[in-house]
């Protein structure tokens, strides 16, 4: 068996079990079903692989946290506008539906709480999650690939680098680190225009509003929101640097890589938005 | 010393290199010539573990490079300097910051790394570009920054992938005496991949002809310029009408 160095490690590797052949085993079964869990298996041997590479790169501690530096501030300057953005309308949108659903039957201060608990359990990270999903992770995947195929990989590997600390890692750790905060600076948000929609268009008063907000909150509210922003962060970071990694040449497949980069992690985190309401609500 | 043996590659169904076998003497330049699409750039990427062969080895100073592990491999490339065939500058760098990152890995201090940088960019005629980005250059001008970042370096060995390709003629030839200087006054060890003939008799102290996925020839300057393989005299002499003859004495003399 030959050791791997690090240009190997960015080529598609199969993963060990792949070698038992689904299509063979299961004769009966659609191959067309065959071919796609195969390729969910390869997918998930890739990731191992690929997650095996960036622990091995954590090593490396003379590269990586500089570049981090750098990706913490990208991310935050590109993404907090479009987040708060976001977050800005929700809050107002969430506010009127609140008091239209209620009509009168229930307390106009529950207001409060439905936009506090949507905001920070559900819309905050998820709304944007996928927000970031298209930035950071389209953006991750279209920059690495265009260093694919201008041979920038190459050329950092040529300098004894090793990709998944110089380019990998940090992008990674800091979209981990930068989601949970943009992600509270848009429950900020979120609930303040939720506030100023409610004084100014439905007659509450902040007393009351603040009242709802506090009626049901839990510390938990918040964490769980943060957590999960945490979790996407993750899988954003990772999607996209394997994403732009696996682009070999053309134009072309950067914009796939981009795309790809997108629609999966905007699937990932709807995924695990589910997974954590299982294991913690 | 670098060591083709047996080297096998290819891509699907593109049989690149088929059992491609070459000695890199240590101090010696030697110039792989060969046709465009024929494999020069994919043999050099083998010498650094850019790819692996599917059968056979490249060694590098005695050992394999496909089976190092990642240090020994990080320590392999520490000691080639390589200038890529469309210079592969890092677009979000300076070109100061493309010369100081091989230094930097080399944990060498700040001012040692700004003096190789400046007395580098001055071998290539390009002092005074040092906060300019790749995107401001022209290309030949890239070309020698990545020419720059390579002899920066101070390597044993270094891999030029053509590095007169797209320049005029003064600095190509500027180039060349660059090349034969760094032999002589570092004793650096180098393989070029041209298929600008001047500059391979100017540079090489031996040439190779790669054609079809092996050396069809390998001698010196002088043994190249003699040649009586049709396949070689029909290359160096560049005459596209010899290439029927060629082809079917190349069918009668294959093995
Ligand atoms: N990464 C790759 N994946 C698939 N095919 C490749 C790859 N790299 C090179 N090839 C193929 O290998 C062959 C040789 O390519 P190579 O770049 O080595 O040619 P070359 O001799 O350097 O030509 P030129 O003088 O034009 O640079 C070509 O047919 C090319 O398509
Ligand atoms: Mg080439």
């Amino acid at each position: 068996m030959r050791a791997h160095g690090y240009a190997p490690s960015l080529r598609v590797r199969r993963p060990i079990w792949f070698r038992v052949r689904l299509a063979d085993t299961l004769p009966h079964v659609p191959r067309s079903l065959t071919t796609r869990v195969s390729g969910w298996y390869a997918g998930f041997g890739r990731l191992g692989h690929f997650l095996a590479d960036m622990a091995r790169g954590l090593r490396d501690v003379h590269t990586w946290p500089a570049q981090t530096v750098a990706q913490l501030l990208r991310i935050g300057v590109n993404s907090v506008p479009i987040a708060l953005f976001v977050a800005a309308f929700t809050g107002v949108v969430l506010a009127l539906q609140a008091s239209y659903t209620f009509t009168g039957a229930v307390p106009l201060y529950f207001v409060g709480t439905l936009v506090g608990k949507t905001i920070m359990l559900e819309l905050g990270p998820v709304l944007t999650g996928l927000v970031l999903a298209g930035r950071v992770g389209a953006n991750t995947a279209a920059e690495l690939g265009t260093m694919r195929v201008t041979e920038q990989v190459d050329a950092l590997e040529t300098l004894a680098y090793d990709p998944f600390a110089y380019l990998v890692i940090p992008r990674v750790v800091a979209s981990t680190v930068m989601f949970p905060v943009v992600v509270a600076l848009a429950m900020a948000m979120g609930v303040l225009t939720g506030l100023v929609t409610a004084v100014n268009l439905l007659d509450l008063s902040t007393v009351e509003f603040v009242r709802g907000l506090k009626l049901f909150y839990q510390f938990k509210d918040i964490w769980f929101g943060l957590v999960k922003s945490m979790s996407f962060g993750f899988a954003i970071g990772v999607v996209g640097c394997m994403k732009g990694l696996a682009v070999r040449r053309g134009a072309q497949e950067v914009g796939r890589a981009t795309t790809d980069a997108v629609v999966l992690g905007a699937k990932l985190i709807l995924v695990l938005d589910a997974v954590w309401a299982v294991l913690l609500l | 010393m670098i060591a083709f043996r047996e080297v096998y590659k290819a891509f699907g169904p593109n049989r690149v290199l088929e059992g491609l076998s070459l000695e890199v003497p240590d101090g010696q330049t030697t110039v792989i010539l060969g046709y465009s699409g024929s494999g020069k750039s994919v043999a050099l990427k083998h010498i650094v573990g850019l790819l692996e062969p599917d059968r056979g080895a490249v060694e590098v100073d005695g050992a394999a490079v496909h089976e190092l592990d990642r240090d020994g491999l990080a320590a392999l490339r520490s000691r080639v300097g390589y200038v890529f065939q469309f210079a592969a500058l890092f677009d979000s760098m300076t070109v100061a910051g493309n010369l100081a990152l091989g230094l930097r890995r080399q944990r060498l201090a700040d001012r040692e790394i700004g003096e190789r940088t400046d007395e580098a960019l001055s071998l290539v005629g390009l002092e005074g570009t040092q906060d300019l980005y790749p995107a401001e250059l022209s290309g030949g001008m890239r070309k020698r920054v990545g020419i720059a970042r390579a002899i920066a370096l101070r390597p044993r060995y270094i891999l030029y992938d053509e590095p007169t390709t797209g320049l005029d003629p003064v600095t190509a030839s500027v180039m060349n005496q660059l090349m034969v200087r760094t032999r002589e006054t570092l004793g650096v060890t180098s393989v070029v991949v041209t298929h600008d003939l001047k500059s391979a008799y100017t540079v090489g102290d031996r040439i190779a002809l790669l054609y079809r996925g092996v050396i069809r020839q390998v001698g010196t300057v002088e043994q190249i310029q003699r040649s009586h393989d049709p396949i070689v005299r029909q290359f160096i002499e560049g005459r596209p009408e010899a290439a029927a003859d060629a082809e079917q004495a190349a069918a009668e003399t294959a093995p």
